[in-house]
């Protein structure tokens, strides 16, 4: 097993630093360093994102999108070339707005709501895999690390729309608790299933994993991954579930009172967030930074360090895509249906799906299947389960579970 | 490796610092270009853009607590299995299918739960 891709990311500062002036300095040194690096990734990355979110919006209602901001010549090129500084100019303007704080409101929530939903998704980046030996800091509790920190933005949700003293986003605050805490479930237990494969937490040993199976976890656990993904949306309280901020009912549900730049850090924290449960989608169940058909090296190479962070940003840009395509396509989701969804559906489902992998681990290690007998295996279970879940489905299965 | 846990207390410190800065920066860019004019007016609730009438902090409807006690049921569930997914395959190896039985009998009784509360109608929202 090549321990190398275990590195902290740190390593490689103090490797140069120590290339460059001969002294080996402290890992105390380089921290700072990996803090500005994740935070200007997290500005940077939001900055691009906002940008394809708009672009990907105009192409799929048939229009251009922003074109005017950027480099005339590029937007004459092509429309995906159009606007590339609107971003930047709409930062600077929420910079200049005014901050108003209304006079009812209780001042102390009101600015850390905005403070919290930052922090947490920084703090959630530490264990993210951006490529071998360049995750932050690889922590073997990495999953748990990820899913109890994110778990914290409910709570600057709800701070932010009970201190806002506005109808509107005292009802965003508590539909968002509600349905966050309805997807906290089944996202958890959608995870439980790679992690039973893995056997530990930390998520390059996940990557690691993936190689030793042979096959991407979305194989075995495909289910998991679906689930996964669905309660990941509604996590980061995107379309169709945006019912915390619907505009043509609530205003702008738990935001509806902040202005300037407290308005731009939710927005902020709304896209860093989306790219965290892109990512740890793509490291769980889409093999992560693990190249196609290409060995992982047993010493350190710079090459498949490169190779390797471009098809970790692949495969996280393709899940931030379809996340962005679904908003622009799917209508709102009713909040009874949503609640329905994650309870009566998804968190038996992803029991279900816990099964199957409880299954496939058995049959790798005690019947010492592999790779695509594992996968194989394991699509026949899901398979077999759909067929008898149609055959059985003709009286309801849950009938007896109506209230009474 | 366990990996340095360090970077999590120096990340939440800087990631609020971040903020903190970036509030201040703002507050002092609008005093500098003058947009910063607070006035009664502006003080009020923004809500609909409509004057707001009566207080916003009221009492609301009790299905949220149903949905948080649930959470907090399968929530401690989730936290119990954790760490028997990560052994699974240690276990495994030493206890054979009982690893499998053992939690199937766990899961067997908090999926009793889910059922009442199902049957109850605690999962209607109307």
């Amino acid at each position: 097993m090549p321990e190398w891709v275990q590195f902290s990311a740190g390593k490689h500062f103090q490797d140069l630093i120590a290339h460059l002036s001969g002294r080996s300095v402290p890992e105390i040194l380089v921290m700072p360093i990996m803090l500005a690096v994740i935070l200007g990734f997290i500005c940077g990355s939001s900055l691009i994102l906002i940008w394809a979110e708009r672009k990907v919006a105009a192409r799929i209602q048939n229009r251009v999108g922003p074109m005017m901001t950027g480099p005339r010549k590029l937007a004459e090129f092509s429309m995906w070339t159009g606007g590339l500084l609107q971003t930047a100019a709409d930062a600077i303007k929420l910079l200049v707005k005014e901050l108003i704080i209304p006079s009812k409101t209780d001042p102390v929530p009101f600015i850390a709501a905005p403070v919290l939903i930052v922090t947490v998704c920084v703090t959630a980046f530490v264990v993210i895999p951006f490529g071998p030996a360049l995750s932050v800091s690889d922590l073997n509790i990495g999953v748990v690390h990820v899913v109890s920190i994110s778990s914290l933005t409910v709570l600057s949700i709800v701070m932010a729309g009970w201190s806002s003293n506005s109808k509107y986003s005292l009802l965003g605050g508590l539909r968002s608790a509600a349905q966050m805490l309805s997807y906290e479930i089944p996202l958890i237990f959608a995870l439980l299933g790679p992690i039973l494969l893995a056997g530990g937490l930390s998520m390059q040993k996940m990557v690691l994993a993936q190689r030793e199976y042979g096959c991407w976890f979305f194989l075995p656990s495909l289910l998991g991954f679906l689930i996964y993904y669905v309660a990941s949306i509604a996590e980061v309280n995107r379309p169709p579930f945006d019912i915390p901020e619907a505009e043509s009912e609530l205003v702008a549900g738990y935001v509806s009172e902040y202005s300037g730049m407290m308005f731009a850090m939710f927005f902020l924290a709304e896209f860093a967030n989306m790219f965290l449960v892109c990512s740890v989608a793509a490291t769980v169940f889409l093999g992560g930074w693990l190249v196609p058909f290409m060995a992982v090296p047993e010493q350190m190479t710079p090459g498949y360090i490169a190779l390797g962070t471009l098809v970790f940003f692949a495969k996280t840009s393709f899940l931030v895509f379809i996340m962005m395509w679904i908003r622009w396509t799917f209508p709102r989701v009713r909040p009874d249906h949503l609640m329905n969804l994650g309870w009566k559906y998804l968190f038996p489902l992803s029991l279900l799906n816990l099964l199957i992998c409880a299954g496939v681990a058995v049959l790798k290690d005690v019947y010492k299947l592999n790779g695509w007998g594992v996968s194989l295996a394991s699509l026949g279970a899901l398979v077999f389960v759909l067929l008898l879940l149609q055959v059985v489905r003709v009286p309801r299965p849950t009938a007896f579970l109506e209230k009474v | 490796m366990d990996g340095n846990y360090g970077y999590i207390a120096l990340f939440l410190l800087g990631g609020a610092g971040f903020v903190g800065f970036n509030f201040s920066l703002a507050s002092f860019v609008t005093r500098l270009v003058q947009s910063h004019r607070p006035s009664r007016t502006k003080g009020l609730a923004y809500e609909c853009g409509e004057p707001p009438s009566g207080e916003a902090w009221v009492q609301y409807n009790v299905r949220y607590y149903l949905y948080a006690m649930l959470f907090v049921i399968f929530d401690v569930e989730a936290a119990y299995m954790i760490p028997w997914a990560a052994e699974f395959r240690k276990l495994l190896a030493e206890l054979g299918t009982l690893v499998v039985v053992e939690m199937a009998g766990f899961l067997a009784i908090l999926l009793l739960a889910l059922c009442y509360a199902w049957r109850k109608g605690a999962l209607e929202w109307t």
